[in-house]
């Protein structure tokens, strides 16, 4: 049996990247849920996978799991087929489902043993300190617990074994803001022990705390991909300045938009975004104006998706809100 | 337009606490009901008259034929035919409409009777448990509008199942009122098992508890029945312990009476009022018995996905095999009755030429083995189709996303469910040859009833086969394995009344089973019937390996 001590294992699987997606099809029906996705995530890092509902999150993650079989393209787990060696791969993953459905007869407490013994390897401290720290009931039929305490067993199930690899399918829904703390924490120290995640979530802020990349999927393709360094360059930051001189030359400059100035007592209050690859040029013309004072702020991911999706919502927005007044007319 | 949707605010505005009571909504729920069950509400509506309409052409032909129609009286008094048909009214005097009554009545009370007790448990039980009930009583709904919109929308499409049927019935130039009379008390009848389980939904807190229990009430009134109508002719006092032999019992085209029905009318108030006063005591989404703590930790044994399924479903075997087990007791011991209710009959030279003499006990016990048969095989297709539940409800993904095989995974639901089919057939068999000896029966031994019974083994194997391979290949479609159920039971029941030609009655499993009572046994059906399980069950698996698991 594998396990993540021992040290073949680990050259080994540092070879190799725990997820690699290329070009992955995967249809129903009529719906192209999947369509040319690329995904790697590599040995030993956290990988974030962000995109609205619908588009392919969790579809991608069942084909990784072996659970549908893609139309074409190609998936490697742990360096791994997902559907041939299913079994084998299981063994060194688990899964967070993003709705979890538990049996019914079973306690909290037994789900996370039956979990745990069938990836064969229970370890009973670490079940109680999970147990502690996620604030769960243990002794509750499964039928009795609120979608939150259905995701923290499936947390607990999740953390309580060592794997190489933890596939979360937006695993915080549910969960009260210091639960997601607990979380938050647990996937660091999954890391540090060098477990490879692949975290999806539509939830940004979660991904920027513990991700080392992201990777933004619509429409069933990747559309940016990268470390969130990589993807901040991509953006624009916000600068707000006050300033002596007349800032309308900066207006002018490649890279720079939205200008606007006002005056106030000290100067000319001036604020714009500037593309982040502009930055450079952009900055000395700034100081040469006299600066009072100075903010730029980076973008959050939050402005990163709305980027991404701004497009889209502005496309659906009129429509839907014509079929909105229409509803309420009728 | 704008008119109307801007008067509710200003009037709720003026009144904002009036208005409202525990049925509001109720008409709202009523239509929506119907608007999402318009399929299967018509498929039910325009079925039973088919059926009708199927059944008639045989007895109208028999009309002018007196001496068939006398030979089928005979018939009817028959032990066997008592425990198929009912208590044989008007049988001195055999006309059409009597054999109807007699003959089909039980028969589209049990199909009415499960149909009332599906829809009320979908509508109720079922809802609650799935949350989707939630969202709606949130809205301006009353507390008790589901309850009793469901056993609205039940009551109605009964009622139009009689008015159609009648309307059949009248067209074959059978007496309207009769008709009438008959279609109604089988809708009063139906509709007391729809209340059964109006009440259960109350009492349990899941919807196949509330659906097993419904369907218990189901059995022991088709059992009650079966033995009032053998103590006595016409029935004793256990059969009308029975809501089924209130239908019959109204002596439809042979002495007409109405108060019957009135008795199960009594019985819906009764308990609508019950369902009502239990709605009003309990939580939303909770049972009467609120669910206890459990053990922290799992016990050894639970470490494979058979162990899980079996905590899953022997609650439900338990239950089931005691239940039937009991039911089939009793029967058996019915049969002792048979030679003293059978010795007027025996001197009909008309009956001894249609069903030869000493084959009495034979044939009675031929039919109560075919029912403990059916009885097994409907849990195998419930115990068989949990996998799908599991798989819907997501519990697949999430186990399969373990190291589990497909083959574990789905080997586990069929471990269990062929095993429990099987105990549920060899303890119901048991307590019949119990029942039989009990009361002193000899002839046939214990021995050769529990042959009798176990030669159903494999047929019963081909059931659950087909179950999983449609469940493996087509998910949706699982439906199927009941109508192929219902297909058994109408050849085995109705195949001479229906005219069925031969290859019509091979398709149905049960039709190779060997008859070890009344005649040999051929090995090569056995054998046959065993093959043909083995290859659905590895179908099964070769699907199961291959499909997508559905995702939520």
């Amino acid at each position: 049996m594998t396990t993540t001590a021992s040290p073949t294992t680990a050259s080994r699987t540092a070879a190799t990247p725990a997820v690699e997606i290329h070009d992955l099809r995967k249809s129903f029906g009529t719906v192209q849920a999947l369509d040319g996705l690329d995904l790697t995530v590599e040995h030993g890092q956290v990988a974030g996978f962000l995109g609205p509902n619908g588009a392919g999150k969790s579809t991608t993650i069942r084909v990784l799991l072996g659970l549908l079989r893609s139309d074409s393209g190609t998936a490697r787990l742990l360096g791994g087929d997902p559907w041939r060696d299913a079994v084998a791969l299981h063994r060194r993953l688990a899964y967070v489902p993003g709705d979890v459905s538990l049996w019914p007869n079973l306690t909290g407490g037994e789900a996370i043993d039956y979990l745990a013994r069938l990836r064969g390897k229970p370890d009973k401290k670490r079940k109680a300190e999970l147990l502690e720290r996620f604030e769960l009931d243990p002794t509750k039929k499964a039928r009795t617990y609120s979608k939150g305490n259905r995701q923290k067993v499936a947390l607990v199930a999740a953390f309580v074994s060592q794997v190489d690899l933890l596939v979360l399918d937006e695993p915080t829904s549910g969960l009260d803001p210091l639960m997601e703390a607990v979380f938050t924490e647990h996937v660091r120290e999954a890391k540090a022990a060098g477990t490879s995640v692949l975290l999806s979530s539509h939830i940004l802020s979660e991904v920027e705390k513990v991700c080392d990349t992201v990777t933004i999927i619509r429409g069933g393709r990747a559309v940016e991909s990268g470390t969130l360094d990589d993807l901040r360059h991509l953006t624009r930051s916000s600068v707000t300045a006050v300033v002596d001189g007349d800032p309308s030359a900066i207006a002018a400059m490649t890279g720079v938009h939205d200008l606007a100035a006002t005056q106030n007592g000290v100067g000319t209050r001036v604020t714009f975004d500037v593309d982040n690859s502009e930055m450079g040029r952009v900055l000395p013309a700034i100081s040469a104006l006299g600066v009072h004072s100075f903010t730029a702020q980076p973008p959050s991911l939050e402005e990163l998706f709305m980027r991404h999706y701004g497009d889209e919502l502005a496309a659906d927005g009129v429509p839907a809100e014509s079929t909105r007044s229409q509803a309420g007319a009728r | 337009m704008s008119a109307t949707t801007a008067a509710p605010p200003l009037r709720g505005r003026d009144e904002p606490l009036r208005g409202g009571s525990t049925l509001t909504g109720t008409w709202s729920l009523v239509r929506f009901i119907l608007r999402r069950d318009r399929v299967r509400l018509v498929a039910w509506s325009l079925g039973i008259p088919l059926l009708y309409l199927g059944a008639l052409p045989e007895y109208v032909l028999m009309a002018d034929d007196a001496a068939g129609l006398q030979a089928r009286a005979a018939l009817v008094q028959s032990p066997a035919m008592i425990a198929m048909t009912g208590p044989g009214y008007g049988t001195d005097d055999y006309t059409v409409g009597a054999a109807v009554a007699n003959e089909l009545v039980l028969w589209v009370v049990l199909a009415l009777a499960v149909m009332s007790i599906l829809q009320v448990v979908r509508h109720t039980r079922a809802e609650e448990e799935s949350s989707r009930a939630e969202l709606v009583r949130a809205a301006v709904v009353g507390r008790h509008a589901a309850v009793v919109a469901t056993a609205i929308v039940v009551l109605a499409v009964n009622l139009v199942i009689a008015l159609l049927s009648a309307g059949v019935l009248v067209a074959n130039d059978l007496e309207a009122v009769d008709s009438l009379a008959m279609t109604l008390g089988i809708a009063v009848s139906a509709m007391t098992f729809g209340a059964v389980a109006l009440v259960a939904a109350q009492v349990t807190e899941h919807s196949r508890g509330a659906t097993g229990l419904s369907m218990a009430v189901l059995g022991a009134a088709f059992t009650l029945r079966t033995i009032g109508d053998m103590q006595e002719v016409h029935g004793s006092w256990v059969s009308w312990l029975s809501p089924i032999a209130w239908a019959q019992q109204m002596r439809s085209y042979v002495d007409l009476r109405w108060w019957p029905a009135a008795i199960g009318v009594v019985a819906i108030v009764l308990l609508l009022l019950a369902a009502s006063a239990l709605a009003s005591r309990r939580d939303f989404g909770g049972g009467l018995i609120p669910d206890r703590r459990g053990p922290a930790d799992a016990r050894a044994g639970l470490r494979s996905p058979a162990a899980v399924v079996w905590g899953q479903q022997r609650m439900s075997l338990l239950w089931t095999a005691l239940g039937l087990g009991v039911m089939w007791l009793a029967t058996g011991t019915v049969i002792a009755q048979i030679p003293a209710m059978t010795e007027t009959l025996q001197e009909n030279p008309v009956y001894s030429a249609l069903l030869g003499e000493g084959d009495l006990e034979k044939a009675f016990l031929g039919i109560i083995v075919l029912y403990a048969a059916l009885g097994a095989a409907a849990f195998g297709l419930v115990a068989t189709l949990r996998a799908k539940a599991e798989e819907e409800a997501g519990r697949a993904e999430y186990a399969l996303a373990t190291p589990v095989s497909r083959t574990r995974w789905l080997g586990a639901t069929l471990v269990v469910s062929s095993i429990g089919t099987a105990v549920v057939m060899v303890t119901g068999i048991l307590a019949l040859a119990a029942g039989a000896a009990a009361s002193g029966v000899h002839e046939p031994s214990s021995g050769a009833i529990a042959e009798a019974g176990l030669l159903y083994l494999p047929a019963l194997l081909v059931l659950v086969g087909l179950a999983a391979a449609l469940y493996a290949w087509v998910p949706r479609a699982t439906a199927l394995v009941w109508l192929v159920f219902g297909y058994t039971l109408v050849v085995e029941m109705f195949a001479d009344l229906f005219g069925l030609p031969e290859w019509a009655r091979q398709v149905s499993p049960f039709w190779w089973v060997p008859d070890s009572l009344t005649g040999d046994v051929d090995w090569a059906h056995v054998g046959g019937l065993c093959a043909v399980a083995v290859v659905l069950f590895l179908l099964a698996f070769a699907g199961f390996r291959r499909r997508d698991i559905a995702t939520r």
